[in-house]
């Protein structure tokens, strides 16, 4: 963190938040800074929260009480249609539009915001997610899933978002295709200067390639911490739980590995 | 018969024209109804499950009878509202075969808002789109097909419901459809049919046309398709030849006997220079309305109709003094105005073969009574439900040892195969002469006067011209000759079209007119 940062506002912070589904509370109370420029992941198994969390930044689950802040600012106060297209946002879904073409998918919110996309920042877009310019007038119905998800996050970049928020962004991917795709976001992360979140089952992905994880167990943050802190003492069960997969197939995979070399 | 499919044909265009007209405006307006009721419908489950629990209960009325609704309520909204508001012709029309096509199209465009792909919406909302460009960016084009569908049931609905529009005086390939089951005549039943099911064809395929230019963007298809629906509009708006003559429109009652009376009065009109419409197929009780309220000129009613219906009498009386009083009651209620009696009736008779009536000796009803205890009725389906049946009953004691109900046409047919000895017959009717039939007598006048009487609105029975063309008829027809002719289009062997029909009646006339 530079000297400048430390005295500007965090990306996000959360205060006294929570959230309930209709009368069940699932989440909180969370107080919670999440520092510029930082790729933070939020790992619990279903239903631990993690989701609603992501969602309530753009009141996409809008809380029961507390407050979420975006660059300072209270979400409350903002135009939530303006604050949701100045957050770039990867669905685990995609849900790319499939009556438009891949050009106007991404140019999509330019295009609610009154603006066009132009044609070359289309391709520089396809280009930063490593597919080739022919596919900006393809549809979405003839993408694999893994080129599905690379034009979801070009389009969530497509406005020059500071925060990239992720939901499950590559749940529904190969684990070859996964495992590529993760580590492109995490370079374009640091590329482009962005303050990522990004909420995910998988430990063993977070730990990859996340500066700092946190769990979420029964609505509560239950470990707060950087991947090698975390793996050496997760310090609550339910975070214990979760490292000790990933360290239990990694010592077994070396085990394999071992004779041989 | 070459004939006949001539005047068939002859009227397809213009029928055709008028019966595009109103479904196009139907099926337009119920799109403009369906647009804010179908987002509104997405947005609160609640308004729409009663939204479409409504137009789902319209659909549930016949569309006759949806129809012959509007009458009653336009008439009284016309009397709030003026005259603007008319019960009769388009107005009634449009409205309910709106309401009509509502169901298919607003049930459609929820089915479809609603099995929108989640993920797609969630997309929509997450990237910051409001909720009118969440509408219109994703969820319509998304349901698109699914609405398109549904305007495409309402529209082969709509075109075919439009063939009943007639019976409320709306112009339509209905016409030739109730014309020819009415005669029999099968060749004008199928042009209707043939008709309106050529016009339901073509706009469901241009829309489908349309529909899948815009889905595969492919312009020359849209621009087809275009091309199609403007044609298709172009017919249905194309400005009629404008008629410097003056205008008069006669309204006929559904069956023959009207159908070449109006012909005749009508060809008299054209003849003494004026253009002339009709309105065929209209109620009983419409007619009378419509030529009250003047968007009817001329027609052709009976004196024991008005005095039961109208006049709401039910004492009896001779008939002199009935038409005496059906012309002061008019002259007191409304518009229309009587002229007088072409010199028929049209009544009920009693009719037996003639070896029925000399097996038995009949010779009036109170013989008719004495034999009934042996003996099946035969009648039309609502002869026991009229007054005239109670009349009857009271003042002869009429105790039958079965009835049946048949349809008018088959009446005759029964009583020649034995499944009826006695039936209603109408004293006009051609088949009374045909069969030989003994129609017997009515010594206690129960059965009131049936006299055929030509009825006008106030403003046409003023004009001069008409008034003396309506005068030259009056005392012209006698039962055997309107018998004739109605039998000429009756019957099955060397069967004559309703225009043929009238044109001999009218040459009977005129050839009495130069004897005289």
């Amino acid at each position: 963190m530079t000297a400048d940062a430390a005295h500007r506002p965090p990306a996000i912070r959360f205060e006294r938040l929570l959230c309930s589904h209709g009368a069940q509370p699932v989440l909180g109370p969370i107080d919670l800074a999440i520092a510029r420029g930082s790729f933070v992941a939020l790992v619990g198994a279903s239903g631990s929260g993690k989701s609603t969390l992501i969602r309530s930044i753009t009141h996409l689950h809008v809380p029961e009480a507390g407050r979420v802040e975006v660059d300072g600012i209270d979400v409350v106060s903002s135009d939530i249609a303006k604050l949701r297209r100045r957050i770039g946002y990867v669905f685990q879904s995609v849900g790319l539009f499939p009556h438009m073409d891949i050009a106007a998918n991404i140019g999509i919110g330019a295009r609610i915001g009154g603006d066009r996309l132009a044609i070359g920042r289309v391709e520089e877009l396809l280009a930063l997610v490593g597919l080739d310019p022919s596919f900006a007038t393809r549809l979405p119905a003839s993408l694999s899933g893994g080129q599905a998800q690379r034009v979801g996050v070009a389009r969530a970049l497509a406005l020059e978002p500071a925060i990239m928020l992720m939901d499950e962004p590559f749940g529904a991917l190969d684990p070859v295709t996964r495992d590529r795709l993760a580590r492109e976001v995490r370079s374009l992360h640091d590329r482009l200067g962005l303050t990522t979140l990004m909420v995910t089952h998988d430990m063993a992905e977070a730990l990859l390639i996340a500066d700092r994880i946190l769990v979420l167990d029964a609505g509560q943050i239950v470990a707060d911490a950087p991947p090698a802190k975390l793996i050496a003492n997760p310090g609550h069960p339910a975070a214990e739980a979760l490292v000790a997969v990933p360290r239990a197939q990694a010592a077994a995979i070396a085990a394999l590995a071992g004779p041989r070399t | 018969m070459t004939g006949e499919w001539a005047t068939a044909f002859a009227r397809v265009p213009e029928l055709a024209r008028e019966h595009l007209l109103v479904s196009f405006a139907a099926i337009g307006l119920a799109l403009l109804l369906c647009a804010p009721l179908a987002v509104a419908a997405h947005r609160n489950r609640r308004f729409a499950a009663v939204a479409l629990g409504l137009a789902s209960l319209v659909q549930t009325i016949p569309g006759l009878a949806l129809l012959a609704l509007f009458f009653p309520v336009l008439l009284a909204v016309s009397t709030v509202l003026g005259e603007w508001v008319e019960p009769l012709g388009f107005l009634p029309a449009l409205l309910a075969l709106t309401l009509y096509a509502l169901l298919p199209i607003l049930r459609n465009a929820v089915t479809g808002l609603a099995g929108v792909d989640p993920a797609a919406l969630e997309a929509a909302e997450g990237l910051g789109m409001t909720r009118w460009q969440k509408l219109r960016l994703v969820e319509l084009p998304l349901a698109l097909p699914t609405i398109v569908a549904g305007i495409r049931t309402a529209a082969v609905w709509t075109i075919g419901a439009a063939t009943l529009a007639t019976t409320i005086g709306q112009p339509s390939l209905g016409d030739l459809i109730f014309a020819g089951l009415q005669t029999q005549a099968w060749t004008l039943v199928l042009a209707g049919c043939a008709g309106s099911a050529a016009l339901a064809l073509s706009v469901d395929g241009a829309i489908a046309l349309a529909q899948r230019g815009v889905e595969r963007r492919q312009r020359l298809t849209g621009a087809i398709a275009g091309l199609m629906i403007a044609a298709l509009a172009a017919f249905a708006l194309w400005p009629q030849a404008h008629d410097n003559r003056p205008q008069v429109t006669i309204g006929a009652k559904g069956f023959s006997e009207q159908y070449i009376l109006a012909r005749l009065i009508g060809l008299r009109l054209e003849r003494a220079g004026y253009a002339v419409d009709y309105r065929d197929n209209l109620g009983s009780g419409v007619l009378h309305a419509a030529v009250a309220s003047g968007q009817v000129d001329i027609g052709v009613d009976y004196a024991g109709t008005l005095w039961t219906n109208e006049l709401k009498r039910s004492d009896r009386q001779p008939r002199e003094a009935m038409i005496a009083g059906i012309a002061a009651w008019m002259q007191g209620a409304g518009g229309a105005r009587l002229i007088g009696p072409l010199g028929f009736e049209n009544a009920y008779a009693f009719a037996v073969t003639r070896a029925t009536a000399e097996r038995l000796s009949l010779g009036d009803l109170h013989d008719l009574a004495r034999a009934a205890p042996m003996m099946t009725l035969g009648t039309d389906p609502e002869f026991l439900e009229r007054p005239e049946w109670r009349a009857v009953d009271a003042a002869y004691g009429m105790g039958f040892a079965g009835t049946r109900s048949l349809s008018p046409g088959f009446m005759y047919d029964a009583l020649a195969s034995n499944e009826a000895d006695v039936i209603t017959a109408y004293t006009s009717d051609g088949r009374v002469a045909a069969d030989r039939l003994v129609l017997l007598a009515d010594p206690e006048g129960a059965i009131p006067s049936y006299d055929a009487l030509l009825v006008a609105h106030v403003d046409a029975a003023g004009d001069a011209g008409v008034r003396q063309v309506l005068d030259g008829l009056i005392g012209a027809i006698d039962v055997r000759t309107m018998a004739e002719a109605n039998h000429m289009v009756d019957r099955v062997a060397d069967k004559r079209s309703i225009g043929e029909a009238a044109a001999w009646l009218d040459a009977q006339i005129r050839a009495q007119e130069g004897a005289e």
